[in-house]
């Protein structure tokens, strides 16, 4: 084996065009914040004041505005009080005090001049030399009136309410606002508990009216179901035909809901958000790779939610992908390394799986993995298959693709077959070679990841003739149940490794929750079963393996596990 | 003895004058717009040559016209404001929503005088390069929607609107669009959303002006419907003869609206600033007058948002000396000019012209749970601190007015109007804020008394005269 090659420093990008700033103050201090920002679709509008803010290191609360929505600028929390440089008509030019400091003019109500009249930061443009006062007096009296309006005719059931924990209306009540409230008249009544739809509970008196989810559900998931009825105080979200807000990003709604309206059917009432364990992973629904926040407690996973990232998904994912995480708690998991039906030890099933191996005739092997192993994994098999001289292919898995999110291939990671070597541009081309094979007689040894091959053309009689049958999955199936020897698997949230998307994002899968019984990351026995196969050594950790894995693999020069980041980074493919 | 000036209702009571076209064309109707299309281009000192319809909004601004919806903002000036070289079409919009509580002077209008403001629309689309146009009427006029209708139809078959206009080579369209009932449809922006079948959600500004991104995101002019009225008498008389009339920058006439306790309600109209509060409601010529044995009490000046005037208050206001000196001179209430700047310097607002007089009979603490009834209802609730805050100043005005009133109300409503002025994405949020601040604050012992009253009486085991407010449960689904 020649010496790892030294990846090569990657090309220097060209310099970026300079940024064109405007200078303005925000609480004191003099920022030069760039004099455009992208909006929600990503095109270059005026820098606002909410984002200038930002740009100073300043959150000013918002309930309403979203980065990734259509401007409402109705729930005005972000209010501040502001001022700008005070002209002079005839020069236009800014006046100056006598120590030569522009005069700034602050904005007050036309009509009662005493009074700073605020802004709404979300939606108004900065202009040069601007003053934004984020924590003024007038700034914070305005926030703790917008707060005891919004409470106003809220229930206060946070105790019973799921959002609490991570309700904006409990955070910013603790930041901004006042102990009491003035108000003491009957508060008004709304229906509670609605079924918007299959997926989605609405609380009306919850809900502060801040209309992201109309929004989103009309500008961004294209479905315009959601709406305002009745007037004033009163409003009420409705869906256009009750119990009918369907489609299948309905779930990012209740990521949207600032406060306890929206919940998931899915979720509601099963956990309080404090006691869980986020862990960064990938969604492995389809070849998008969404990135996803998994939720888990004492081993358990309740629930996904999606993780912002603007080069994958933004911060949206499909609700087929949200609530694709049962499986992995299924009790008929495969638990137990078994050969030949007898539970044995990992130590024992791996050494006999290698002396077999070993002994095996060059040709006489065949290897299906499956495209929703890591891409790690499928380097490691293709290893395998390389000394032993097997044919390899995975199993092609494709659906309807649709506007936004979900991607026709339902693998999530059939670049990580190709690019490994493991299948062809056409995955599932060998699979009736190696049906064939196995008729004929030449192929006496299937090793099988992930698949269940009878469902592809390699029914039960096909390996009933098989010398051996390697298995390795998550859950039973016809496959497994004909195995001389099965491997328990790992799911994705059990273990690390990465997953290539189809637009080629290599990600990376953290492991939330431990695998049941003796069900082991398919990377860490595999690294044995190749030592004791190839003799090669060098990468008990899942850094190493993908280390090794960057050197040897053409797309992946240069990169290092330790510069992939949460975010994940582009690949040849 | 302060008369009427009669303009825009000049033909309106005649005994015969009727809304057809024949009539208006008899009473020299659509003179003004045959005489603009034939004007020539006017060049300018500098050289600068002006086309027959930059010369019309030139006179516009000139006439020193503002608007009467209630803003009595420049109506030149808003012309000027319409972005000219986007490419997109230019919309005008007659706002007929009149609803501010009080008013009933564009009605007149409509009812009785469609032609007018037809003309005056045709005319302003013409300055303005329009090409499509609505007029917006309130959802409770059937009858104005089906004469404005019933007149467009007329306007068309003599060749005034339509496809090339008097041989001009100009077209125009104008839609009658009606609304469905709601007064935030008479905000501008409210009015657009409605009219582009939405909510009708004020948008928020910045970005939305309309001269920039109104009627489906392109330059749109939105003009009360007397507004355009007196284009056509701009037109008529002459930008500088038009200008003589009312006071300097108040100029031209106005349709006042005089209501509530006086022998003689109805419209009006004077020359701006050249008749005073107090002939308006006295003159044997106007209101004629108090109910006999009455005394005056409280004056709404300009719809029901505007802030009350109290009888007897004296306001200090700016006037220009024999001199050109200016200097604050006394005015007592009944002595302010009806005009835009007298009533804005008294701190209130002339907004849609409409006079609500109150005397001594009336209970200023019922009268404010009236007003704050209707803004309640009216509030869109899109923005929170309107949506919230007029709910809850009609839910403390009504327990002031049926017994459970408390010493502290008069501060606690001020605090919950101080935080909606100023506050809200359009300006019903000091339409709800304005009446209940300007209430508590003149008439401030006579809410603490009621506030009083209603404690003693709890305390001495007296029942509160009313049944609790209703708590409202809405099931819809």
């Amino acid at each position: 084996m020649s010496a790892p090659a030294i990846p090569a420093p990657a090309p220097a990008a060209p310099a970026p065009p300079p940024v064109e700033t405007l200078t303005v103050k925000v609480n004191g201090k003099t920022l030069q914040v760039p004099k455009t920002h992208p909006d929600w679709q990503g095109k270059p509008q005026p820098t606002t004041m909410l984002q200038a803010a930002r740009c100073g290191g300043v959150d000013i609360p918002h309930y309403c505005y979203h980065d990734k929505l259509p401007i409402a600028g109705n729930c005005r929390m972000c209010l501040v009080e502001f001022g700008t440089l005070m002209m002079d008509p005839a020069t236009r030019k800014p006046i100056l005090n006598e120590d030569g400091t522009p005069k700034i003019s602050k904005s007050v109500l036309p009509y009662e001049p005493g009074t700073p009249r605020g802004a709404i930061s979300c939606a108004t443009p900065i202009s040069p030399g601007m003053e934004i006062y984020a924590d003024s007096p007038a700034t914070k009296q305005m926030r703790e009136s917008v707060l005891e309006s919004l409470l106003i005719n809220h229930p206060l059931d946070c105790t019973i309410c799921d959002q609490a924990g991570e309700c904006k209306l409990q955070e910013y009540s603790v930041e901004h606002g006042q102990a009491g409230s003035h108000f003491v008249e009957a508060k008004v009544h709304k229906p509670k508990a609605v079924d918007l739809g299959p997926r989605i509970v609405l609380d009306d008196e919850r809900c502060i009216l801040c209309t992201r989810c109309i929004r989103f559900t009309k500008d961004i998931a294209g479905d315009d179901a959601l709406g305002i009825v009745n007037r004033g105080s009163y409003n009420t979200i409705s869906a256009f035909q009750t119990g009918k807000f369907d489609n299948n990003y309905t779930l990012n709604t209740v990521d949207l809901c600032p406060v306890g309206a929206l919940t998931s059917k899915d979720f509601r009432f099963k956990m309080r958000v404090w006691f869980l364990k986020e862990t960064k992973s990938l969604c492995t629904g389809c070849g998008t790779g969404c990135n996803i926040t998994v939720g888990s407690r004492e081993g358990i996973i309740h629930r996904y939610e999606p993780r912002e990232n603007d080069a994958v998904n933004g911060p949206w994912m499909c609700d087929t992908g949200r609530l694709n995480y049962k499986w992995i708690g299924r009790p008929d998991r495969l638990t137990e390394v078994r050969v030949n039906g007898q539970k044995v030890t990992w130590a024992t099933a791996v050494k006999d799986i290698g002396s077999r191996l070993i002994r095996a005739s060059s040709g006489s092997v065949a290897l299906i993995a499956s495209a929703r192993q890591t891409t790690e994994e499928l380097f490691l098999l293709k290893s395998l298959a390389t000394r032993l001289g097997a044919v390899t292919d995975s199993v092609p898995r494709e659906g309807e693709a649709d506007h936004l999110l979900v991607n026709a291939d339902r693998n999530p990671n059939t670049n990580g077959t190709r690019l490994t070597g493991i299948a062809f541009t056409e995955a599932g081309m060998q699979l009736p070679l190696i049906a064939a094979g196995i008729e004929a007689g030449t192929i006496r040894t299937l090793i099988v990841f992930g698949e269940d091959v009878t469902k592809h053309g390699i029914g039960p009689e096909l390996l009933a003739k098989l010398e051996m049958l390697v298995v390795s999955d998550i859950l039973p199936n016809a496959t497994t149940a004909v195995a001389t020897h099965l491997l328990p698997g790992a799911s994705h949230a059990e273990k690390r490794g990465t997953f290539i998307s189809v637009k080629g994002r290599l990600q990376k899968l953290t492991k939330a929750v431990e695998s049941p019984g003796d069900a082991r990351a398919e990377w860490e026995f595999l690294h044995e079963l190749v030592h004791d196969v190839t003799g090669r050594n060098g990468f008990t950790s899942i850094e190493g393996l993908f280390n090794l894995m960057a050197r040897e693999t053409p797309a992946f020069a240069g990169l290092e596990w330790a510069n992939i980041g949460d975010k994940g980074v582009d690949v040849k493919i | 003895m302060a008369e009427q000036f009669k303009l825009i209702t000049k033909h309106l009571d005649e005994p015969g004058f009727s809304p057809d076209i024949e009539c208006y064309l008899r009473h020299g109707g659509y003179a003004a717009l045959r005489k603009a299309v034939a004007s020539p281009s006017r060049e300018l000192a500098d050289g600068k040559k002006l086309s027959p319809q930059e010369v019309l909004r030139e006179d516009v601004k000139a006439s020193g016209l503002r608007g009467r919806g209630g803003a009595g903002f420049s109506a030149g000036l808003k012309w000027s404001f319409v972005d000219r070289r986007s490419g997109k079409p230019i919309y005008l919009i007659c706002n007929a929503d009149e609803s501010e509580p009080g008013t009933f002077k564009d009605r007149q209008i409509i009812h009785r005088d469609p032609h007018q403001l037809i003309e005056g629309m045709i005319l302003s689309c013409w300055a303005n390069d329009v090409k499509l146009a609505y007029i917006y009427i309130r959802g409770e006029m059937p009858e104005g929607a089906r004469l404005l209708n019933v007149a467009l139809k007329e306007v068309r078959s003599k060749g005034f609107l339509g496809k090339n206009i008097l041989g001009t080579g100009y077209d125009l369209e104008i839609h009658v669009h009606r609304g469905a009932g709601a007064y935030i449809c008479g905000e501008e922006t409210g009015l657009i959303e409605s009219l582009e079948g939405k909510r009708a959600y004020p948008r928020i500004k910045p970005p939305y002006f309309p001269a920039i991104l109104g009627l489906y995101m392109c330059p749109t002019i939105v003009n009360n419907v007397e507004t355009l009225c007196h284009v056509t008498h701009i037109v008529n008389m002459g930008a500088a003869e038009y200008a003589k009339l009312g006071t300097p920058n108040n100029t031209g006439t106005r349709i006042v609206s005089l209501s509530g306790d006086i022998n003689r309600p109805g419209y009006y109209e004077i020359e701006v600033g050249k008749v005073t509060l107090g002939q308006l409601i006295h003159d044997s010529n106007f209101g004629g007058g108090l109910k006999p044995g009455r005394s005056l009490k409280a004056i709404i000046p300009g719809g029901s948002s505007s802030k009350v005037l109290k009888a007897g208050e004296v306001f200090k206001l700016n006037r220009k000396g024999p001199d050109g000196q200016m200097s604050k001179v006394d005015v007592p209430v009944l002595d302010l000019p009806y005009d835009f700047d007298s009533l804005q310097q008294a701190g209130t607002m002339s907004g849609s012209s409409a006079v609500i007089v109150l005397d001594d009979s009336r209970s200023m603490v019922v009268t404010l749970g009236n007003l704050s009834e209707f803004y309640a209802h009216e509030s869109c609730g899109q923005c929170t601190p309107c949506r919230e805050g007029a709910l809850w100043l009609a839910k403390a005005t009504h327990r002031l007015t049926h017994g459970e009133g408390r010493k502290e109300d008069t501060s606690y409503l001020a605090h919950i109007a101080q935080n909606i002025q100023g506050r809200t994405i359009c300006a019903f949020g000091e339409a709800a804020a304005w009446p209940v601040l300007s209430f508590v604050k003149k008439f401030k012992d006579e809410f603490d008394a009621q506030g009083a009253a209603d404690e003693a009486a709890r305390a001495n085991g007296i029942p509160p005269t009313h049944r609790p407010s209703p708590v409202v449960t809405l099931n819809l689904h």
